[in-house]
Parts: C-alpha cells; sequence; structure tokens
C-alpha cells in the first residue's frame, strides 16, 4: 500500500521552486522540473525580472546554478538592472552559479543565402549550460529572433527543436514572451511550450497601476487560478496569494479597553476583543480619528505596539490635532511603540498597499493597526477590489491575532448603516458616530451597532470631544424627543429648577407640620395646668369639707359628754 | 559604401583612393559550420567556388567547426549555422545560410553593387 503510494508520488510532475514570496504556494510547488515554463506579458510586466529572480534565487537557495540567455539586455544592463534589487550578478557569475549570454543580433548585419538552422545557438546554450553545470535556463525574450532573422518557416521549425532539446537537456527554463493581439504571445510560442504558462499583467484602472499573474495553465498540476496580484520592490518578486486563507484564525477571549472608559461600559465594560476587527464610520468631522487615538494611546500604556496607517492627515498634524484633546502621542512614537505609516491612497494601487501594510506589519509586529480611513482608497478603486483588498488584510490581521481598527468616513446622503466600502461583514465591532442636529446646533451621537460575541448598550451616547479626551454623556430622552447639545442642557437646567421648587415646596410643608404640632404641644400644656390647679383646688375642698364633718362630730361627742346621756340610749 | 565614407579619413582624394583600392583589398573571412552536416559541407563548396571566381588570390577563409571550439559562438556572436563572417574589409557582415543563393552572398561580400 505505501508503496503503491511512494510510486505515485514519485510519478507526480517534479517540481522546482522558484523561491519567489507566495509564487511556490500558488503552484504547489513551483515550476514543472525539466519542462520549459512560458511567461508572456505585456512591456514592463516584469517578464525579465521573474527570470532573473528565478536563476538567482535557484543559486543561492537551491544549489542550481542557472544560464540566463538575453536577446534584449547586455550583460551590463543586465547586471545593473538586477543590483536595484540586492542580486550581485557579477559574484554570482564569478562563483560559477550564473552565466549570463547576451545574443546579439543585427538584422543589417545579416544576409541569408539559403537554407540554415539555429545550431550555434544550441550549441552556444549547451556550451553555457555544461560550463556551469546548469540547472535553470531563462530565455529572454527569444522572439527577438523574428525581428531579426527573416526566415519564418525555419525560425520556427527551430524553435520547436529548441524547446524539445531544452527538455531533454532536463533543464527547467523560463521562455519569455511579449503579448501578442489575441494570442498569448506575439508570435504564438505557446504552440511550442505547453506544459506552464503564465501571464503576466500591468493594468492601469483609474490612474493607478497593479501587476497581476496568473497560471494560465500547468499540466499535470494542480494550481490556484486566480488572478493573483504581485509587485516588485526592492525585495524582488512577492505575490500575495492571501485569498488562500481560511477561516481558522484562532481566537483570544483577551479584552481590551477602547482607551474611553464610556465607550468600554458600553462593551460590557470590558472594551473590544482581541484580534477582532473593529468599524468606526460616520460623517465628516464626528471624532472618528479622536476615537483612534485614544485607542492607540490606551494601548501604547499598556505597553502595546501600534501601527497607524493615515491615508489622509500626515502624522505630525494628526499629533497636534490631538493633542488639542489631550491626547499626547508624540512620547510614544518616541518610544517606539507607535508608528505612523502616512501615504496617499492614490499613490499606489491596492496590491501595493496590501503588500506595504504586510511589510510594514511584519516589519513591526504590532499589536493594534488603525488605518484612517479606509474609504479613500474609492477613489482610485473599484468598490469591490478594495472589499477584496481589505478582505486580505483583514484576515491576515486576524490571523496573527492583531486587532484591527478602521475608520470609514460616510457621506451624507448614503444611509448610515451602509458603509461605502460594504465591508459591513467583516467588521466584529461597528461603533457609529453621526451627528445629530436640532436646535441650530449639531451635536454628535455614538451607538454600537453591532459588536459581535457581546451584550453591549443599544443606548445612543452624546459624544463630546474635551481638552481632555472624548466623553460620552447620556443623552436626554424625553417627551420631546433626543436631546443632544445645549437643548439637553437647557433641558437639564430645566428639570434641576424643578426639582429645587419641589423640595423647597417639601421643606415648608414640613415647617408647616412642626408649627403646627409645637402650637398643639403648647395647647396641650396649658390645658393640662388649668386642669391641674383645678384638680388641686377641688382636693383643698375636699379637704376642708372632711375637716368639717370631723369637727362636728366631735362637737357631738364633747356635747353629750357634757349632759351626761347613757352611752347606750342616744342622746335627744 | 556609406560606411566607407565615416572609414575614409574624409578628404575627396582619399576617397577616390579607397574606391580605387576596393578591387584589390584583402578579405578575410570565417566559415563556421557545424559539424559535417551536408549543409556545412555545401556551404564550404558554395563559398569556396565564389571566392575562386571573384577573390582569386586575395581571400583569407578560414573554416572553424563550432563544435570542436563551442565558447566561440558566444565570443562571436552566432546564432544560426552556417554562418560566414566577413571581417575585412568593413563593414562587419554575417552571412548565413549555405550559400546556395550567389546573388546574395556576392551582395554581402560587397562584391556586387545594388
Amino acid at each position: 500500500m505505501s508503496r503503491s503510494s511512494n510510486t505515485l508520488l514519485n510519478k507526480n510532475l517534479q517540481k522546482s521552486p522558484t523561491g519567489i514570496q507566495g509564487f511556490d504556494e500558488i503552484t504547489c510547488g513551483g515550476l514543472p522540473t525539466g519542462r520549459p515554463t512560458l511567461i508572456c506579458g505585456g512591456a514592463g510586466c516584469g517578464k525579465t525580472l521573474f527570470g532573473m529572480e528565478f536563476l538567482v534565487r535557484g543559486a543561492t537557495q537551491f544549489n542550481e546554478p542557472g544560464v540566463f540567455v538575453s536577446f534584449e539586455e547586455t550583460n551590463e544592463e543586465l547586471t545593473q538592472n538586477v543590483a536595484s534589487l540586492g542580486f550581485d550578478l557579477d559574484q554570482l557569475i564569478r562563483q560559477k552559479k550564473i552565466a549570463l549570454d547576451h545574443v546579439h543580433i543585427e538584422r543589417s548585419e545579416i544576409e541569408e543565402t539559403g537554407e540554415y538552422d539555429l545550431e550555434g545557438l544550441f550549441i552556444r546554450l549547451g556550451y553555457a549550460i555544461d560550463s556551469i553545470g546548469a540547472k535553470r535556463v531563462v530565455l529572454d525574450t527569444i522572439e527577438s529572433l523574428f525581428a531579426g532573422l527573416p526566415n519564418q518557416l525555419i525560425l520556427r521549425a527551430e524553435l520547436r527543436r529548441l524547446f524539445r532539446w531544452l527538455k531533454v537537456k532536463g533543464v527547467t527554463a523560463i521562455i519569455t514572451g511579449e503579448r501578442g493581439e489575441a494570442t498569448l504571445t506575439r508570435q504564438g510560442l505557446e504552440e511550442y511550450v505547453s506544459d506552464c504558462v503564465i501571464m503576466l499583467d500591468h493594468r492601469v484602472t483609474e490612474q493607478t497601476s497593479t501587476r497581476r499573474l496568473r497560471v494560465v495553465k500547468y499540466r499535470g498540476s494542480i494550481h490556484g487560478t486566480n488572478e493573483y496580484p504581485f509587485l516588485i520592490d526592492e525585495n524582488g518578486f512577492s505575490i500575495l496569494p492571501v485569498t488562500s486563507l481560511g477561516l481558522k484564525h484562532s481566537i483570544s477571549n483577551e479584552r481590551i479597553s477602547s482607551g474611553i472608559i464610556a465607550l468600554d461600559k458600553m462593551l460590557e465594560g470590558k472594551g473590544y476583543y482581541r484580534g477582532s476587527t473593529i468599524l468606526i464610520s460616520g460623517t465628516a468631522g464626528v471624532g472618528k480619528t479622536s476615537i483612534s487615538a485614544h485607542f492607540a494611546e490606551a494601548a501604547c500604556k499598556r505597553g502595546e505596539r501600534v501601527l497607524y496607517f493615515c491615508f489622509e492627515e500626515s502624522p505630525n498634524q494628526l499629533m497636534r490635532n490631538m493633542l488639542s484633546i489631550g491626547i499626547d502621542l508624540k512620547p510614544w512614537v518616541e518610544k517606539g511603540l507607535l508608528q505612523f505609516q502616512a501615504t496617499r491612497p492614490t499613490f499606489y494601487g491596492l496590491e501595493m498597499h496590501l503588500s506595504a501594510t504586510h511589510k510594514a506589519v511584519n516589519g513591526f509586529k504590532p499589536h493594534i493597526v488603525i488605518m484612517d480611513p479606509i474609504n479613500t482608497f474609492i477613489i482610485g478603486e473599484k468598490e469591490i477590489e478594495v472589499k477584496i483588498m481589505l478582505m486580505r488584510i483583514v484576515d491576515y490581521l486576524k490571523s496573527n491575532q492583531i486587532t484591527a481598527l478602521f475608520t470609514s468616513l460616510t457621506s451624507g446622503e448614503n444611509s448610515f448603516e451602509q458603509t461605502d466600502v460594504g465591508i459591513s461583514s467583516l467588521i466584529d465591532t461597528w461603533l457609529l458616530l453621526r451627528d445629530i442636529e436640532l436646535s441650530g446646533e449639531r451635536n454628535r451621537g455614538m451607538y454600537v451597532l453591532k459588536s459581535r460575541g457581546m451584550a453591549h448598550s443599544n443606548q445612543i451616547r452624546e459624544f463630546i470631544l474635551t481638552d481632555h479626551g472624548v466623553e460620552l454623556q447620556e443623552v436626554y430622552i424625553g417627551a420631546n424627543g433626543v436631546l443632544t447639545g445645549s437643548a439637553r442642557i437647557a433641558q437639564e437646567a430645566n428639570e434641576s429648577a424643578e426639582m429645587l421648587t419641589r423640595k423647597q415646596d417639601i421643606e415648608r410643608i414640613k415647617r408647616d407640620i412642626d408649627r403646627k404640632r409645637k402650637s398643639l404641644e403648647a395647647q396641650i400644656i396649658a390645658l393640662q395646668t388649668n386642669f391641674e390647679s383645678e384638680e388641686s383646688e377641688a382636693i383643698k375642698m375636699i379637704e376642708t369639707e372632711q375637716d368639717s364633718i370631723k369637727r362636728l362630730e366631735q362637737d357631738k361627742i364633747e356635747m353629750a359628754e357634757s349632759r351626761k346621756a347613757d352611752d347606750d340610749s342616744p342622746a335627744i | 559604401m556609406k560606411q566607407k565614407i565615416n572609414n575614409s579619413k574624409g578628404s575627396t582624394e582619399e576617397f577616390d583612393l579607397t574606391v580605387m583600392d576596393l578591387d584589390n583589398q584583402k578579405y578575410v573571412l570565417r566559415l563556421y559550420i557545424t559539424g559535417t552536416t551536408s549543409r556545412s559541407v555545401i556551404a564550404i563548396t558554395n563559398l569556396k567556388k565564389i571566392c575562386e571566381e571573384f577573390l582569386e588570390g586575395r581571400y583569407e577563409l578560414e573554416v572553424i567547426d563550432l563544435y570542436q571550439k563551442p565558447s566561440l559562438a558566444k565570443d562571436e556572436q552566432i546564432i544560426a549555422a552556417p554562418t560566414l563572417i566577413k571581417k575585412l574589409p568593413l563593414p562587419f557582415r554575417r552571412i548565413i545560410g549555405d550559400m546556395s543563393n550567389k546573388e546574395k552572398v556576392l551582395l554581402g561580400l560587397d562584391l556586387k553593387k545594388v
């Protein structure tokens, strides 16, 4: 069983890695080993560079020496041109890792006098290959032969023979060809080189250019079929196959503060999730950047690194403006925790932005990335492309557990819930800032439109920019609707006045009752005193009466004694 | 003939001399062939015939087999075979093919005016 799968593996097409960033991923390993590959595209789309990088990387990284046969540029020009990419051809030539051969054909010097073949070219190529043991060959651009040699019949037959010969030689070859009107190449080279065809494209839309690469054909191998954007920078080619990313990011439960306490409170009192994507959208001048700056400052205070892309303001302007609301970002920049990347969106194409983002993120390794604002991209690009690009950025940042905060400017005519970029589905937490116009004032309101995975507040808060940062106030919601700004303040004043009078009323009533009680108590005391005096008089009278009764009886006894009356018979 | 003027020292006299000289100039020719293919053999035969006829006694022909000296292909900028290189007199010229088209060979060797 294992043996059969092994042999199957061996039978699989062998591939030579190009070492070109991203290319080996989309072709599942590189170019077909021992076979010619056609690279076609218009002028200036990077064919020569692709070939050169294939050779240089092969020589330096995979120990496969290579021969570069140039039909257009001289060796000196070629060496100079690729030196800007950090390739030192001279040294590689000295180390016998790369051989250059410039085939010069001058039409005016040549006279055809009968049958011929291109054996001379074969010998040259064979000699170059054998002299350094080359495994890789680039022919750039072989179509120049058509301009130099008039006999097309011979040329076509010889080219067919050449490609067969290359296969027999077992070298992995790249043949470049200029794009034709209706065909992939001007001279129909795709007829001869049919194992692998790669198309490079350089497109200008709305004054910004984008380079794209597509694997048109790859015999005997699976490959990505999309148009992949690529760029050429000081590190050579890089292709961005980021759409191949799945939704497999690891998820963090950690929460990080937004830098605004009241906003944290709206988000369960904890703030955003780490690694989530936050969108702040709103009309002009509602404070999107201020919220971003708060977030950046809070992160820097935690000791995290923040990468701030500003597409509209220069970093210095932004820092000055933020100072006016009490956020001082300069110390963090100096400490190296905060890095600004300021470029105009129209400065280069989307892919360049994407790659610049990648590079900046890879270089700085931030915890938080802020892009302010994202919808300026729309000016130069089509909406769908912007969306794809942002999706890539979001994917990329998420897979690296980087919290991303985007701001988006909503134009007044659109509904607020609609971002220009149409990326709402990518967003985890969406804060909406809107202006509320009321009684001749324009005030700012904020609410959480959505926040995945948390029970967020559903209230509109009034958003106030103070000299010590952003403050969120509860808006007044009453019989007259939502009140903000001075209307809210007036309403609040009214309320407190009313409260005061009410309080005073209560005091008065309390005092009244007190007084009543006091007078009542006085009356009670007076009555009691009256009663007491009457009572004592009555007691006195009773005592007098009892005394006189006693005295009468005494008198009777004394009278009887004096009459000497019988004790038994009553006297008188 | 235009290039001739560039090579002369500029004066009319010298130009005339050069033109007169043309018939007596020595030819230095190199024929690059690839082994003993029929095309190579035909080229050698054809060329020798033409040289004997038009350049008798004032030409120097060297036949080089590229298989023996492959590095020369690069040095001499050769792609097609057979290739005849006219080193002298100037202008430098390449004549490719089996030399079966005599008119064109003469044209290439500046032995026939257009």
